[in-house]
């Protein structure tokens, strides 16, 4: 049966392919070979119909119209230019580059649809070879919202889903507008108009709860002129590389120790701190939470010296983790601090 | 809709200009381009001999002209050229050469842009795509020289910060693979101290020697499958149960947690797997009071032995007699 079909599908795309004129479907039974043994105009239409479809899924552009005023119904043709691949050549290095990039997608469905693209660009005389690169950028799947929110962008519908902001957040239902999938450092995003909030938003697809459903008619989302998705997703998120920092820190080191905070310190001179061998040390600060968070980490081998506000940041989670009372009125004067 | 023609019928749309491109090719080297068995092509082959233009005499049909392992097309019957791009297949590839432009020093961004462009012109794909990709890698010091290690297949000295341990080493490796995954770059590599394949992250490589030695990972060395992430479930991992506050959830999402129930308020529960005690009290002595330890008990003992230990020393040395000018 397959196999039957699949000839049917290829003498139907050589025949629409070879005729200028639109030739109908009766005509079509007539002369192409696979159809003449059909059993009835019912059981002929309904194969005619689900071949048409299966074209049209592979991207065959399937042209309908009529010959002359005097033609009584559409007819079928395929125009050569828009079916053809349009001539390319590439390079041995450009097809280096194309090969890896098919590669990049840690996910069947995009990797699928790349091999497809490289199936074609071989088809085309490139040679395109398809071995391991000692260099391999991987992108991994986005997880069941993407294939939904990429519809929606193409077909420009707005879509409706739950979310929550963060992992022990209650859900929200949320409607977007949405104007581009976007993976930025591996993580995935939907980027777009939120109508509840009236403003651009991001959302992350591992925080969406459950179906991803498109609302409303297509067409109705227009993306602005000039839009820039990565750097809508980049500023967005607090994980920020190239900021400047806030300030800097003196620590105490224990010899030998903490080697993940003296490899972003300068040193300043060997000290001995309650009998014990280390070095103070000078560190950039970024985020104030972070470095108290990094520092604390550290525990005996790492003592804030200065400034005092860190400090305290440092002795409260210290306090904390060791399960002693919280010192009330210094723990107050610490948020005071860092939210400064 | 019948799956198998779905693969199929694209492969046979594509053959007769892959093989008019390729007069005289191996039956076995078309097959491998195209992924499939030789015993698929010829099947492959066989059907398309059968098709051809209305008619079907013997000038219609697509002629082929075949020996024991090579193949020709005498007769096209009009298709000499591939299918244009599905949406979805240029959508594919165009946003994947768009994410490799932006990889400063670790790929040949010249000939990605060149390639770029031609696809581009010949998908005809819209300037704006429904996806973007950013893989935001960073050149780091260590990188041109992992690069180079890569291309001329020699082996490394590695001065290596490992955070688990938070401790620095010295070790040879020998390369296999450079990995960009998530916003960094990965040196997958067989490691001579471990002796088993390990991931060097390049921003906590200290130092980096090229050797004169040849890279040689042994027969049995194999690259990590990465996709589902690049930490998985060890059988040695210990479990934890942790209490997380509102300002501790991020720690949900940033480390793989097998269990996440919410209790209310921001408030939740984990369970996380760990390999070295001392990393996660690390972690749970900076997330001072957004976190408790339900389980096991003897990782909740350890991380209130080591708070207690940073308090003395940090009391031992008071604000008041701890001054850094004192220090000099």
């Amino acid at each position: 049966m397959s196999t039957a079909r699949a000839e049917r599908l290829v003498n139907l795309v050589l025949c629409l392919l070879s005729t200028r004129q639109y030739l109908t479907a009766d005509r079509i039974r007539t002369i192409v070979a696979g159809y003449a043994d059909t059993p009835s105009d019912d059981a002929f239409f309904r194969m005619f119909e689900r071949d048409k479809a299966e074209l049209r899924d592979l991207a065959v552009p399937l042209e309908t119209g009529r010959n002359s005023v005097f033609d009584t119904v559409d007819g079928y043709r395929i125009a050569r230019r828009d079916y053809e691949l349009p001539d390319i050549d590439l390079e041995p290095d450009e097809a280096a580059a194309v090969a890896l990039a098919a590669r990049l997608w840690d996910s069947p469905d995009l990797a699928g649809a790349a091999r497809g693209a490289l199936l074609k660009l071989r088809a085309a005389g490139v040679d395109v070879h398809d071995e391991d690169s000692p260099v391999q950028p991987r992108v991994r799947a986005a997880g069941p919202a993407f294939g939904t929110l990429l519809a929606a962008v193409q077909a420009g519908r707005a879509v409706t889903f739950e979310y929550r902001r963060h992992p022990a957040d209650a859900v929200h239902q949320r409607t977007l507008e949405p104007w581009g999938v976007v993976s930025w450092k591996g993580r995935w995003y939907v980027a777009g108009h939120d109508r509840d909030r009236a403003a651009p938003r991001c959302f992350r697809l591992s925080r969406i709860v459950g179906d991803v459903r498109a609302i409303g008619p297509a067409g109705a989302v227009r993306r602005p002129d000039g839009l820039d998705l990565l750097a809508m997703v980049g500023t967005s998120s607090w994980q920020h590389d190239d900021h400047t920092p806030s300030g800097t820190a003196r620590l105490w080191l224990a010899a030998g120790r903490a080697l993940g905070l003296r490899r972003r310190a300068r040193p300043l001179g060997q000290v001995t701190l309650a009998g014990v061998p280390g070095d103070l040390v000078e560190i950039d600060m970024h985020w104030p939470d972070t470095a108290a968070r990094w520092i604390a980490g550290h525990g005996p081998d790492a003592v804030v010296v200065e400034p005092e506000w860190l400090r305290e940041m440092v002795l409260s989670r210290l306090t904390a983790a060791a399960g002693e009372p919280a010192d009330e009125p210094r723990g107050d004067a610490v948020r005071a601090k860092a939210r400064r | 809709m019948s799956s198998a023609v779905a693969h199929r019928l694209p492969r046979l749309l594509a053959l007769v200009p892959y093989l008019l491109a390729r007069p005289g090719i191996r039956i076995d080297e078309a097959a491998a381009d195209f992924g499939v068995t030789d015993a698929q092509l010829r099947r492959d082959l066989e059907l398309l001999w059968m098709c051809g233009l209305p008619g079907y005499g013997p000038g219609d049909l697509i002629d082929l002209s075949f020996d024991s392992e090579t193949v020709t097309v005498t007769f096209d019957a009009g298709m000499n050229r591939p299918l244009r791009l599905a949406a979805a297949e240029a959508t594919a590839l165009v946003v994947a050469l768009r994410a490799l432009v932006d990889t400063p020093g670790v790929l040949d961004t010249d000939a990605v842009q060149r390639a770029l462009a031609k696809i581009e012109a010949a998908a005809g794909m819209a300037e704006q795509a429904p996806m973007v990709v950013g893989l935001a890698t960073r050149e780091e010091a260590a990188t041109a020289t992992v690069r180079e290690a890569l291309d001329r297949r020699r082996a490394l000295r590695l001065r290596y910060y490992t955070a688990s341990r938070d401790a620095i080493t010295d070790r040879t490796v020998d390369p296999m693979r450079l990995l960009l995954l998530e916003g960094r770059s990965y040196l997958e590599a067989w490691c001579r101290l471990a002796e088993g394949v390990r991931f060097f992250r390049l921003d906590r490589i200290e130092h980096v020697t090229l050797l004169d030695e040849a890279s040689s990972p042994p027969a049995h060395a194999r690259p990590t499958d990465v996709s589902a992430g690049l930490f998985r479930p060890a059988p040695d991992q210990r479990v934890a149960v942790l209490l997380l506050g509102p300002d501790a959830a991020w720690v949900a999402e940033y480390y793989p947690v097998d269990e996440v129930v919410e209790l209310g308020n921001g408030a939740s529960r984990v369970r996380m797997r760990y390999a070295d005690e001392a990393w996660m009290v690390r972690l749970l002595l900076g997330l001072g009071s957004d976190v408790t330890v339900q389980e096991p008990p003897e990782l909740a003992a350890a991380l209130r032995q080591r708070a207690a230990a940073a308090l003395r020393r940090s009391r031992a040395a008071g604000p008041v007699t701890f001054r850094s000018a004192d220090l000099r």
